[in-house]
């Protein structure tokens, strides 16, 4: 019993000790003029939808929760922001190539399609953020017609 | 009891920020594998290094062919590793400007092929195609290629074979026979 308590008080100091390594914030005050909203006449449902469920991770600008602030949560978030973003940023849009937007275009209707994005680990906290078979068909009907107009 | 809880809420934390710590270093580690092959391609000419993006894309899409996942996975980090050792400076202005849009774009269908299950490989594998068809019109090649085209997959997707013969790496054996051979490049 003794060790077990031994072994808690490490612990216990280990993870408050980590609450003191800083972490860098997704956040912005600004839309830059290259978004994905304001160079693409996107409806507004739509546009409701995206906001919700995909810039939290792919923009400049998260919506971040109450949870954040306790490490490693603030990690594990602070990484799949990074990755989402490195993978699609929708803030930084019109930057894109033709060619890269073609293929952005066409990653995202299959990731809706298989409904690998937005990730279970997002929509679990994010009930929201799921798509409806309805939405999922709006979005990507839109998606499409974009890629198509390139 | 309530100490045990504790230290046992305390260790899957720590196990939690320990599995991203040792993923990321991974990471850095690929990309080490990555510049040692950068600087081993240096040597040759600029039309070579076009020839071993196309032979490392062949070699993806044979891996397609047999249902081959870990092989395409193989396949596709050689690619990373010659897409960037590509030399540009023989092209003019404008085919340079071209050449480094196709090759961001076919290094990042690369890599997601180098980490993927099939499925998604194969998504990948056609935007991929269609950069590499763009990149042979510009630098040409010295061997000739059949673009082939399969009008069942994703609403029909094309890929370059150096053999005339149709094997489909989109369906791989389950309908190995799927395309016909659509343009003949030389």
């Amino acid at each position: 019993m003794k060790i077990v308590k031994i072994i808690a008080i490490i612990l216990l100091v280990a993870f408050v000790g980590i609450q003191f390594i800083p972490t860098t914030r997704n956040q912005s005050d600004t839309v830059p003029s290259t978004d994905f909203m304001l160079v693409n006449n996107v409806p507004e449902t739509i546009q409701k939808k995206l906001q919700v469920s995909c810039y939290d991770c792919h923009s400049n600008n998260t919506q971040y929760p109450w949870y954040n602030k306790i490490q490693p949560v603030a990690w594990f978030l602070e990484d799949h922001i990074k990755e989402g973003k490195a993978e699609l940023n929708f803030n930084e849009w019109d930057s894109l190539s033709s060619r890269r937007k073609a293929s952005k275009l066409r990653s995202i209707i299959k990731q809706i399609e298989n409904g690998e994005m937005p990730l279970d680990s997002y929509t679990l906290i994010h009930s929201e953020a799921t798509f409806t078979e309805a939405e999922a068909e709006e979005l990507i009907n839109f998606i499409t017609q974009l890629k198509d107009s390139l | 009891m309530k100490n045990l809880q504790m230290s046992i809420a305390a260790m899957l934390l720590l196990a939690v920020s320990f599995t991203n710590a040792q993923e990321k270093e991974k990471m850095n580690h690929d990309h080490g594998d990555m510049k040692m092959d950068h600087s081993k391609m240096m040597n040759k000419n600029s039309d070579a290094k076009a020839e071993a993006i196309l032979s490392d894309y062949f070699n993806l899409k044979d891996a397609l062919v047999a249902d081959d996942t870990k092989k395409a996975a193989q396949a596709g980090t050689k690619l990373v590793a010659t897409l960037k050792a590509f030399d540009m400076g023989s092209y003019t202005k404008e085919q340079q400007k071209e050449l480094a849009d196709i090759i961001e774009d076919a290094t990042e269908h690369a890599e997601h092929i180098s980490e993927s299950a099939i499925d998604h490989q194969r998504e990948h594998f056609k935007t991929l195609s269609k950069d590499i068809t763009d990149m042979v019109a510009i630098t040409g090649t010295k061997s000739t290629l059949y673009e082939q085209f399969c009008p069942m997959y994703d609403k029909g997707s094309a890929w370059l074979s150096t053999s005339k013969e149709v094997k489909n790496p989109y369906y791989g054996s389950r309908m190995l026979k799927c395309g016909k051979v659509q343009k003949t490049i030389q």
